[in-house]
């Protein structure tokens, strides 16, 4: 993928922020991610327009899900080198409590990494680590580089 | 279960209903049928969808929020009590059969195939126009009833009967 490879070719194979500027649905989220060592985490900043509920108001489930979705293959790219982005095979997702409109964190954990399957458990909380939102897990469709 | 499919109560309240969710007016989301316990949406292909720049394909989460957003719509609220009609998701899964194509827009239905006291249980399917091969498919349960903050759109159905 043009992507990817361009990435690399920049040293930025590991930037994951620089991937998620090219990503123009990562854009449209306002999808942030934190580095520290390595050790990721992905920061989705409150906006009106990732509101499911305006009466509460709490953030649409679509967003959480979305939003999980991308901690979990972002922490595969970062984790792996890969050809393309992986793909979703499956995602499940369980809503723990409602999201309030303050500001999403997420960190994943690769369960298993195949040749060809991974298998990721991602997680979101907001002001409280220990107060999950939600949490996720799936498999993905990998393309290693050398493939 | 009542069926108000043509110009009824709940047809206008879904779609004061729909108009009330920032993140599906965000997304695009337009109502394309609609009866209690059913209902169709299109989300017209967008840049701003895109999760792929090589290929133009929209960003699986994209999927992920419209299903979502369908199943909770199709959600039966007819029937319900007003402090019934707050629905939160418990649980949605996905399977994603084949990647999107690029400058098609996106399908889903959904239906919610049984209803309990307390839980809704609703599976959708997501395709592109023109195409009927399954890009997508999922299950989803609803909590009934998950707060008090009635959804606008729902607030005042009696008399629809």
């Amino acid at each position: 993928m043009k992507l990817l490879r361009e990435l690399r070719a920049e040293g930025k194979g590991q930037d994951m922020a620089a991937l998620l500027e090219r990503i123009p649905y990562a854009r449209f989220l306002g999808l942030e991610v934190d580095r520290k060592g390595n050790e990721l985490t992905t920061v989705l900043p409150f906006a009106e327009h990732l509101i499911g509920n305006v009466a509460l108001p709490a953030l649409h489930g679509g967003t959480i899900g979305a939003f999980l979705e991308f901690t979990a293959v972002i922490q595969l790219l970062f984790d792996t080198e890969s050809e393309r982005l992986p793909k979703t095979v499956d995602i499940s997702i369980d809503y723990l409590r409602s999201g309030r409109p303050v500001t999403t964190y997420g960190r994943a954990i690769i369960t298993k990494h195949g040749r060809r399957v991974a298998n990721v458990r991602a997680e979101a909380w907001q002001e409280d680590r220990s107060r999950l939102i939600a949490t996720a897990h799936g498999h993905f469709l990998l393309t290693p580089v050398d493939e | 279960m009542s069926d108000a499919g043509s110009g009824g109560w709940a047809e206008h309240g879904i779609h004061e209903h729909l108009a009330h969710i920032p993140h599906a007016r965000a997304l695009g989301v337009v109502l394309v049928e609609y009866r209690d316990g059913h209902c169709v949406v299109r989300v017209p292909y967008s840049e701003h969808l895109v999760g792929d720049p090589d290929t133009g394909v929209i960003h699986g989460g994209v999927i992920t929020a419209v299903l979502d957003n369908a199943s909770g719509m199709a959600v039966p609220r007819q029937d319900l009590a007003p402090e019934q009609r707050a629905i939160a998701t418990l649980d949605l899964r996905i399977d994603y059969m084949r990647p999107a194509e690029p400058h098609k827009d996106l399908m889903v239905t959904a239906e919610c195939y049984q209803l309990t006291r307390s839980v809704a249980f609703v599976r959708a399917r997501a395709w592109q126009a023109d195409d009927e091969k399954l890009i997508a498919s999922s299950v989803a349960t609803f909590m009934l009833g998950a707060n008090r903050a009635v959804p606008p759109g729902f607030n005042n159905l009696e008399g629809a009967k």
